[in-house]
């Protein structure tokens, strides 16, 4: 396993889930923005492709006690022993942990599929058809030439929009400069969501607005249990919602947050 | 009896029925074996959507298909183990059907393996770009190797055909393998060894799936040892039924019962053992990994079809009962109760194969995630019904044209 | 599989993995070219053929 670079770059996210309106908008620009395949039908959700995906959740209570809560569900490019990393055959997806985003390679992928029984938040999508675009529906219109389109048979995922720290990388180095300022890379999700909830940044860059909130009160992290130390947090002041993003035994407490 | 079309390839001094009735025989396998290659067809060229996996469900049929003939054809290994390396002489008379059977397992889980994967072409990155720390990886490259161990190990008897054995070269060559033969079998019994405890190393490892996961000793999770340990506990016990099952289709006496009694004798045992041993790793699983992952037992058996039923099935019924049945020496010199036993031995371990790959996936870990279900299309049980069809194929051209029973024409010498 | 592939990096584990591989492999290569080798010998007189049955 290779060793952490001393100050090496750890991009994730905070999303606010007290902000979050469960629009959607985050999932449609993600889908824009990375040229993710449809398909003529749709409706078989098990097998769409979706990097962002939100889930609906509810505290179970009935009328009139019963609130709603919409999780938004990157890859959480686990920093930990990464689940899917460790168990690819092929060397097809990679921590760097120069930047700690999960990269996948389309090119290496053998489509065992092995990656998506690993991961436990279901970040890791299957092309189960070959990618289909149709032409003369304004699809070319938004289709990004900086994200390669996968082919059928293999594992894709969330990004981090690396292509965008690729293309911030380049015009800064053009200036001349070798540190991005902390509006320079956020992925597609973050720029678009209209309610601002979802902030992307260096979690070990202390002038950076994900570091502090990671350490917020109200900050919890899905499943962190199972010790997968996720990259994305989530802000809740309910306590029935940081109670819905782990496991609990009946009597079990909820555990206090991280300091990550 | 008059001539069969085909006698000039039959062995020394036994009967085979007509050619036509042979190939009435041979109808049904070529049969699955055609809606087998309709589906692989279908699966290449349009896709992985043809069969019902979905982005929950990415192991399906064939992978526990895949899991289940690995550890039913882990009897070639340790047959040939018990043979060469421990020296018991009486398995000699059984260890040419291992042999076969394995190599049937072995290759049919290949071919079904080359269609699951999404990009077939690239098979070969497993070893070009691999990840060795992978558990896949280690499989990948063990049943490879081994294969071709298997395809040497059933070279020779090929060679013992009668018609080929006349060509001197061949003869010879035939000889020499066979008295090579405990090399082999060692190579055999050492990369068998690994890739069926990788087989359980694959879900042992899954730290993120509390349900697959398990502790372990170094790199190894204790999944790895119970499925080493649970595929030679069946292995035998197939190799029994599938012997048995040629006997009653040939209405023959093709091997003496102490090769049936010692093989079902240790597979009695090692099946005990097992699950003794899978008894403790249950429990401690439930304290060890489920507990302090937020589930308690009962949550993983919850929903759907999986329930707690099948635990009581895996352990007891197709455990403790089989394991009882096939340790008793009364028991065992009993034709009913040892095909039971060896059935049931068997249904178990499949059991166990279908529960570490269905189950987990089934279940989800995400609080709010749900929990799935998933029946295969016709194209998966195509390909699965294919390695059968296969099977029964290729054993059956093995019985006719090759000597893999030696105690044939002895067992048999008065009926003539 | 081979250490002139791109990104190549020797770790412990790639030792330890790829060693017994290629153990195995020779292992099975010598007695495959042994068989070749006695079985020639023996076409060329050079050995007698031993019967095993």
């Amino acid at each position: 396993m290779k060793e952490k670079p001393a100050n090496g770059q750890s991009f994730g996210m905070v999303i606010d889930l007290d902000k979050c309106t469960g629009c959607g908008t985050c999932m449609v620009a993600c889908s824009a923005e990375n040229n993710l395949s449809v398909r003529p039908d749709e409706s078989d959700k098990q097998r769409s492709i979706t990097w962002m995906r939100l889930y609906k959740v509810t505290n179970g209570k009935p009328f009139p006690d019963t609130e709603v809560c919409y999780f938004p569900r990157p890859c959480m490019h686990c920093d930990h022993h990464t689940p899917c990393v460790t168990v690819c055959p092929a060397t097809a997806t990679e921590i760097d942990y120069h930047t700690g985003i999960v990269s996948q390679i389309y090119t290496r992928c053998i489509g065992c599929r092995y990656c998506m029984a690993a991961c436990p938040y279901h970040a890791r999508t299957f092309n189960w058809w070959d990618g289909y675009f149709p032409k003369g529906k304004g699809i070319e219109r938004y289709l990004s030439p900086e994200v390669s389109p996968r082919m059928r048979g293999v594992v894709e995922k969330c990004t981090f929009c690396h292509h965008r720290l690729m293309r911030a990388k380049t015009l800064a180095y053009n200036e001349g400069r070798r540190e991005l300022k902390e509006n320079e890379y956020i992925p597609a999700c973050a720029e678009a969501c209209p309610a601002g909830a979802i902030t992307f940044g260096d979690l070990n860059n202390p002038d950076h607005k994900v570091y502090k909130l990671k350490s917020d009160p109200r900050a919890f992290r899905l499943l962190e249990k199972l010790g997968t130390e996720p990259k994305v947090y989530y802000l809740s002041s309910k306590a029935w919602v940081r109670r819905s993003a782990d496991n609990y035994r009946p009597g079990e407490p909820v555990h206090t947050v991280k300091a990550g | 009896m008059k001539s069969a079309l085909d006698s000039a390839l039959f062995p020394e001094g036994v009967n085979r029925c007509p050619a036509w009735k042979f190939f009435l025989w041979t109808v049904p396998w070529l049969l699955l074996l055609a809606w087998g290659g309709i589906s692989a067809a279908l699966c290449l060229l349009k896709g992985l959507n043809q069969t019902n996996m979905t982005d929950y469900f990415a192991f399906a049929l064939w992978i526990v298909f895949d899991l289940a003939v690995i550890a039913l054809g882990a009897g070639a290994f340790f047959t040939g183990f018990l043979t060469y390396i421990i020296g018991k002489k009486e398995l000699k008379d059984i260890i040419n059907a291992a042999v076969i059977i394995g190599f049937i397992c072995y290759s049919g889980a290949i071919a079904m393996l080359g269609i699951d994967i999404g990009q077939p072409i690239r098979g070969w990155f497993i070893f070009w770009h691999v990840n060795v720390h992978s558990m896949l990886a280690e499989v990948s490259f063990c049943i490879t190797v081994y294969l071709s161990v298997l395809a040497i190990e059933y070279i020779p008897i090929i060679l013992e055909n009668k018609q080929l054995s006349k060509i001197k070269e061949l003869r010879l060559a035939g000889g020499n393998l066979h008295g090579m033969m405990a090399v082999f079998a060692a190579t055999g019994t050492f990369l068998s060894f690994f890739h069926q405890g990788s087989l359980g190393g694959l879900f042992g490892v899954m730290y993120a799936r509390p349900f697959a996961f398990r502790e372990g000793f170094y790199v190894w999770p204790w999944t790895f040892f119970l499925f080493v340990l649970s595929a030679i506990a069946a292995g035998p016990a197939f190799t029994i039924l599938c012997t048995k099952l040629a006997q009653a289709i040939t209405r023959k006496r093709l091997v003496p019962e102490a090769a049936f009694q010692t093989l079902a004798k240790i597979s009695g045992w090692l099946l005990a053992s097992y699950i003794v041993l899978k008894i403790l790793d249950t429990i401690a699983w439930v304290y060890g990994v489920a507990h302090p992952a937020g589930f308690a037992f009962t949550d993983f058996y919850r929903e759907g079809p999986y329930g707690l039923w099948m635990v009581a099935f895996e352990i007891v019924i197709f455990g403790i009962v089989p394991a009882l049945i096939l340790t008793n020496s009364r028991a065992r010199r009993h034709e009913g109760w040892l095909i039971a036993g060896c059935l049931m031995s068997c249904a178990g371990i499949v059991l166990n194969r279908f529960i570490f790959t269905i189950v987990t996936l089934a279940v989800p870990v995400m609080p709010f995630d749900r929990f799935v279900s998933y029946l295969p299309t016709w194209q998966e049980w195509g390909i699965s019904m294919a390695v059968i069809g296969y099977g029964f194929l290729l054993f059956s051209l093995s019985y006719r044209y090759l000597p893999v029973f030696p105690k044939e024409r002895e067992l048999n010498a008065t009926a003539e | 599989m081979f250490p002139f592939v791109f990104e190549w990096e020797w770790e412990a584990g790639h030792y330890l993995f790829l060693g017994l591989f290629y153990l195995v492999l020779i292992i099975i290569g010598t007695g495959i070219g042994a068989v070749i080798v006695k079985t020639v010998l023996q076409m060329m007189g050079f050995a007698r053929e031993k019967d095993f049955h």
